[in-house]
């Protein structure tokens, strides 16, 4: 891919950085995660040193994550409210996923699929944080009662969160263009303009 | 005990007063738990504490500490108004129809002859009415006013369960469910189990504690027969062994009577110690005192003992005076002792007033500690903060600590509370440069002995000559030990019916006591072991646990003394006739030439019933005895007294009488009387025990019994801690008028307010076993708090019954 | 404790059945707490036969000592006064692992083989696969296991299976002077647990009876209590043991959809691709663009 000067800035440094120690804290322990989660995972405890590290390693990480997370957050909670465009592009959801984005209405910095995925990360990250703090014994001993309901949501939390994950990684994936964004922070114009109008508007005048 | 552990099993009922096995002896207790379970036993606790023996219980009575004599007596009189007696045996076996001397009686809370002054009894009219032969008359139809059972009768009348409930504080319908219990083993198949221990013997009344459960056990016919008795619960392992080897002075080992500065010649201190029997045909098993007496003469002194030299009677050191723990440290504290070995004891965490025994310590010049254990009194000399207040700078006392072997690292036998003498083998190497107490004594002796021969000295004899025939001198080895008091014959022993027949060889292990002569022919260092290392080896060392009998007798499981007998007074156990009163557990019966059944028998073998040989043997009337005689300090009957520290103004049975408001024959010392506290000062009962996790005073140096009860407590009930204060975990103050300690207060329900004549009275339990040496937390000596004062007749210290105030530290 | 002479019946995290061709019997220890005097001795023989000690703590206003179970207490005797109908009872229970047949530690377990159901009944740890999630902790339902502050392990009872493997009782049964913890098949167990009951039942505890409770799928240490009515009674006894729906539900139906899920999720995504292609800029918007560039 050719980099053009008139390439449009869509993350800065210090975002494209956060993002990243973000997805790496959330990859790490999706994998330690998976490995306490169910016997068909368990061997990935091998990338972290076996399984007592997976279990020393795993909540640190959380912690991480949970602040990465928190500064993300506040960087980019106002560009995901939901307006009337976002709940129309919703209801054509099906068009989208079937490739055809013609009749899709014009998107902002962040369509309402990427929306959806912030809200339902922020709303995750902060039930595994919650319930990861309660269910961490090497410094918390709380009522048995309430580590367990930590342990059920912890784990639905994680499943949903990797969901997400999954669909954004793939939107990424799909959706060509759109990984350079994290990699050196511009997108194309053709690219903007294609996926996300109403920003490309705004970043063009056009 | 007079049965022995397995024992228990037997019960129809487990009477546990004056003890907590389930506490102290958890491991003889399973016997108890045995009866209840293949028996349908029934368990009943009478103590001021719901302890851990009665959480297992089928009924608990509480009482005031220190009240026991008036429940028993109580029970007495239940027992005779209810006509709950097993007749027949009291009739034949005990000496319910003697005849009393009229000058005999009891006033207002004093027997005849008592002495203020000297606090003593002229026991003059403690006697029986002898006829012309010296034998007691008696009345078979017990009618005579001055017969025993009239007079028992009437000094019983007198603790109704009014007054029970009145002295004891036990409520009226727990005191008579008790007596209900009790009361079924009166029938002559049924048997009742007396446990005891030191919440008897632990009071200024202790002895008398135990004789009105001795009358009780006789009234229902319970001695003599499986699953009855009177069972002390002896504390250390082998407290058995060590009181039979002369644990008080004035005895000397087999509970022989010592010589006195009065027994001038052998002759006239035999002539005084030989009874004569009070009745015809008896055993009078003292007649043979001469036999065991010159014996043990001659293992002391061998050679050296001639018929000509009264067989040494000389050496044997003669007494003075009193010399019982309190006394040695009354006279210590008056600076009348210079020196001190101190072996296997912690007088200061265990003897009362830890003060006084602290001051009596620092008015030695030396003090020698044989112990595995670095010991609190080793360092009575050292500050420990507020646990042990004292100026290293004002105690001119040397101490030498010498460490001994712990009873694992050597060789020996322990005689457990059931007289049965265990061989038991090292186990492992002592320590550093710990030695066996044997070899310690042996070497001190030799030295001395050789200071004698080198510098020559005052009456050298009795060192010099002593019999001290070890392999190795300084090194005398258990076994070498167990068949020297287990002694030989010096001349072939025979048959005095037949003097061709050789019982015993010379030279030869002598099998039994019956084989002691006092001709100088024999030796025995402790007549009622003789046997436990005959000619067939040492008996001791026995493991052979069958048990034929199906009643836990195992005849060859180690050696009971006397003779390997299980059951004392077995003869009991029969009828007069000789068949057994419960045939299901049979251990005597008659059969028609001997005596057998399931035990040696406690009877001459070839007695048949017709020659009306009693069962009591050792007692020159052949019975057993209601009314005690002479032998007890403060009366023939058990009467209650209160504790020396009462929270009572009198006692509720004498009220107008102040001289009988403690024992009237108990010794106090100069001194002692104006340490006792006064209810005004100090409202509370305090008692204090054991527990299980923990072993005297040894244990809080282990870790994982100071793991399991890490630190000091005392528990009060949850109406004290209310009015106190208090709550359970806090920190407390314990004062009496000798001291104070400070401990964790634990806050139970098992300890309840009693209710003494309308007056509220609360109790303090404080365990012992804290201090400040150990592994569990540093802590102050409980006795530090308790009396100086002992029973009567055996000076054991008040420890169970004395007051303290409380409040929150 | 490692020991694999014992036959194993399940293991934690392990999807597959073990061996099972072996039949072994099924023991049982039973605690007639009606018989326990609370003399520790019990305690005394666990730390000593498995070489555990607990600190010297404090008295804190009761007899129990140590206070809890800890990785180095793995048995403790729970002392609680009853006072009813002017009647008091001192109950005094020996808590420890209970060795269910449905064990809640094992359920939750994500370390394969870190605990162990032997075919005997007994429920082992095994330190060296264990990782310290505290997960037995959550999932037991009688507050047993404790995670060691040193090494980060889990510990508690393990019925003495070293001594069981070479025909020993547990330290604890041997140790007890009252016979208040009996030691056999669960069958003869049940057996004297039913004497047991009759005898007390006869001296007045009508609702005498054997905690073997169901809801865990029975336990391999059982109690005669006198209240088996009131389980509560002595030191909070759970009345119903099960494991939690809440260790259920985590534990059980979700861990395979969950994963059906995901893995269907990346299948889907892989899919989709495959058959719907990129979503790539359409070719008049880059001719737009470059339409713009080239004006």
């Amino acid at each position: 891919m050719i980099r053009d000067p008139k390439d449009l800035p869509r993350y800065n440094a210090a975002e494209r950085a956060n993002h990243w120690v973000t997805g790496i804290c959330f990859i790490l322990l999706a994998l330690s995660g998976l490995a306490f989660f169910h016997p068909a995972f368990y061997p990935l405890v091998q990338l972290f040193g076996g399984g007592a590290w997976a279990r020393i390693i795993h909540p640190y990480l959380g912690v991480i994550l949970g602040i990465a997370f928190v500064v993300m957050f506040f960087r980019f909670w106002q560009l995901n409210l939901i307006n009337d465009a976002d709940r129309e592009w919703l209801t054509r959801v099906g068009e989208m996923i079937e490739g055809n984005d013609h009749n899709m209405p014009e998107q902002g910095k962040y369509n309402a699929g990427q929306k959806m995925v912030f809200w339902s990360m922020a709303v995750c990250v902060s039930a595994l944080v919650i319930s990861g703090l309660l269910m961490w014994r090497a410094y918390f001993n709380f009522p048995v009662g309430i580590v367990r309901l930590a342990a059920v949501v912890h784990a639905a939390a994680a499943t949903i969160m990797i969901l997400v994950a999954i669909v954004h990684v793939y939107a990424a994936i799909w959706t060509k263009g759109t990984i350079r964004a994290m990699w050196y922070g511009t997108v194309t114009r053709a690219w903007a303009k294609q996926h996300h109008r109403a920003w490309y508007r705004q970043m063009t005048g056009k | 005990m007079t049965n022995h552990w397995v024992d228990i099993k037997n019960a129809d009922l487990i009477l546990v007063m004056g003890g907590n096995p389930a506490e102290a002896h958890p491991c003889g207790f399973k016997w108890a738990i045995e009866a209840k379970k293949t028996r349908k036993a029934k368990l009943v606790v009478v103590d001021p504490r719901f302890n851990r023996t009665a959480s297992v219980a089928d009924f608990y009575a509480p009482l005031r500490s220190g009240s026991d004599i008036a429940f028993l007596g109580g029970v007495i009189n239940y027992l005779i108004a209810n006509d709950k007696i097993h007749k027949d045996y009291v009739k034949a076996y005990t000496n319910a129809s003697f005849l009393v001397d009229p000058g005999f009686k009891f006033s207002d809370g004093l027997f005849s002859g008592y002495n203020e002054e000297k606090r003593s009894y002229d026991k003059g009219s403690w006697s029986y009415q002898l006829d012309k032969d010296g034998y007691a008359k008696i009345d078979e139809s017990w009618q005579d006013p001055n017969c025993v059972w009239q007079l028992m009768k009437a000094h019983y009348a007198r603790y109704t369960p009014e007054m029970v409930a009145k002295v004891c504080g036990t409520p009226k319908e727990s005191f008579l469910k008790v007596c209900e219990y009790i009361a079924e083993t009166a029938a002559p198949n049924k048997t009742m189990t007396s446990l005891y221990a030191l919440g008897w013997t632990e009071h200024s009344v202790g002895s008398q504690n135990i004789r009105c459960m001795a009358m009780i056990q006789l009234l229902l016919g319970n001695m003599g027969m499986a699953g009855g008795g009177i069972n002390a619960l002896r504390g250390h392992s082998n407290v058995q062994g060590i009181t039979d080897f002369a644990l008080y002075a004035q005895q000397l080992p087999g509970y022989l009577a010592a010589p006195t500065d009065a027994d001038k010649d052998i002759k006239s201190f035999l002539e005084k110690k030989t009874t004569k029997a009070l009745r015809p045909g008896q055993m009078n098993f003292y007649q043979n005192f001469p036999k065991w007496y010159v014996s043990l003469q001659k293992a002391w002194w061998g050679d050296a003992a001639t018929k000509d030299n009264g067989f040494a009677f000389d050496y044997m050191p003669k007494l003075a005076g009193a010399s019982d723990v309190l006394s040695i440290f009354d006279q210590m504290y008056q600076g009348k002792i210079n020196g001190f070995l101190c072996q296997g004891f912690n007088p200061l965490a265990s003897v009362a007033n830890k003060k006084k025994v602290s001051d009596a310590l620092a008015k030695l010049k030396y003090m020698v500690v044989m112990d595995p254990l670095a010991t609190d009194t080793s360092e009575f000399w050292k500050p420990y903060g507020e646990f042990n207040e004292v100026d290293p700078a004002k105690i001119p006392t040397e101490v030498f600590r010498l460490p001994t072997s712990l009873f694992a690292e050597t060789a020996g036998s322990f005689t457990n509370s059931g007289r049965v003498i265990l061989w038991r083998w090292k186990a492992a190497e002592p320590p550093g440069d710990a030695k066996d107490d044997t070899e310690i004594m042996a070497t001190l002796f030799l030295k001395l002995k050789e200071m004698y021969a080198k510098d020559g000295g005052a009456f050298a004899e009795p060192i010099q000559k002593l019999t001290w025939a070890y392999r190795i001198p300084n090194k005398p080895s258990p076994e070498e030990l167990m068949m020297e008091y287990n002694g030989k014959a010096l001349a072939d022993v025979v048959d005095p019916k037949d003097a061709t027949k050789v019982l015993v060889k010379a030279g030869d292990q002598l099998p039994s006591f019956a084989m002691l002569r006092d001709d100088g022919t024999t030796t025995c260092g402790n007549w009622i072991y003789c046997g436990v290392w005959s000619q067939a080896g040492n008996n001791s060392a026995r493991r052979d646990n069958s048990d034929p009998s199906g009643l836990g007798q195992t005849l060859n499981w180690g050696f009971a003394w006397p003779v390997n007998r299980r059951i004392l007074y077995n003869r009991a156990s029969a009828d007069p006739s000789g068949k057994p009163w419960d045939p299901k557990r049979t251990v005597l019966r008659w059969t028609g030439k001997v005596w057998g059944g399931n035990d040696i028998p406690d009877m001459r073998p070839d007695a048949a019933p017709e020659e009306n040989v009693m069962p009591f043997i050792m007692n020159p009337e052949g019975v057993a005895r209601l009314f005690a005689r002479d032998l007890m300090a403060e009366g023939p009957f058990p009467e209650h007294y209160e504790p020396f520290e009462t929270p009572l103004e009198a006692n509720p049975m004498h009220p107008q009488n102040p001289k009988a408001k403690s024992n009237p024959a108990a010794r106090v010392y100069k001194g002692d009387m104006e340490a006792f506290g006064n209810a005004k000062d100090f409202p509370y009962v305090a008692t204090t025990y054991r527990l299980t996790e923990h072993f005297h005073f040894w244990t809080k140096q282990s870790l994982v019994n100071a793991i399991m009860q890490p630190e000091h407590f005392v528990e009060i009930g949850e109406e004290l801690a209310k009015e106190k204060g208090i709550a359970a975990g806090d920190r407390v103050k314990v004062r009496s008028n000798r001291g104070f300690i400070k401990a964790v207060a634990v806050v139970t329900k098992r300890i309840k307010a009693f209710d003494i004549d309308g007056k509220k009275v609360h109790t303090v339990g404080i365990p012992i076993h804290f201090g400040f040496k150990g592994a569990t937390k540093p802590g102050f000596i409980t006795n530090t708090l308790t009396p100086f004062v002992g029973d009567a007749n055996t000076q054991t210290p008040e420890y169970k019954a004395f007051l303290v105030n409380i409040e929150k530290a | 404790m490692a020991l694999q002479s014992l036959d194993i019946k399940q293991r934690s995290a392990t999807t597959t059945p073990a061996p099972q061709a072996r039949q072994t019997m099924e023991i049982a220890k039973l605690i007639d707490v009606s018989a326990c005097i609370g003399c520790k001795a019990c305690q005394v023989a666990c730390m000593e036969w498995n070489d555990v000690r607990e600190e010297v703590g404090h008295n804190v206003g009761v007899y129990d000592n140590p206070t809890d179970l800890t990785e180095n207490a793995w048995t403790v005797m729970r002392f609680t006064e009853v006072e009813e109908n002017n009647k008091l009872e001192w109950l005094i229970r020996k808590d420890g692992c209970m060795h269910c047949s449905d064990p809640g530690c094992l359920k939750s377990c994500p370390a394969p083989g870190a605990i162990i159901q032997y075919s005997n009944g007994v429920v082992d740890f095994h330190q060296e696969n264990c990782i310290g999630c505290g997960y037995c902790v959550t999932g037991c339902p009688f507050n047993v296991p404790r995670i060691s502050k040193k090494d980060n392990k889990a510990y508690k009872c393990t019925l003495c299976s070293d001594r069981l493997a070479v025909n020993q009782a547990p330290a604890c049964v041997k140790a007890c002077p009252t016979g208040a913890i009996e030691f056999g098949s669960k069958e003869d167990m049940k057996d004297y647990a039913g004497k047991r009951i009759a005898d007390l039942k006869e001296r007045g505890y009508d609702k005498a009876g054997l905690y073997d409770p169901p809801g865990v799928g029975g336990t391999h240490v059982m109690y005669v209590l006198h209240h088996a009515d009131r389980p509560g009674l002595y030191a909070g006894l759970p009345e119903n043991p099960s494991i939690s729906p809440l260790v259920s539900l985590w534990k059980g139906a979700t861990k395979p959809l969950a994963t059906f899920a995901l893995g269907l999720a990346a299948l889907g995504s892989l899919f989709h691709y495959v058959i719907k292609g990129p979503n790539e800029v359409a070719r008049e918007i880059e001719e737009e663009i470059e339409k713009e560039d080239a004006s």
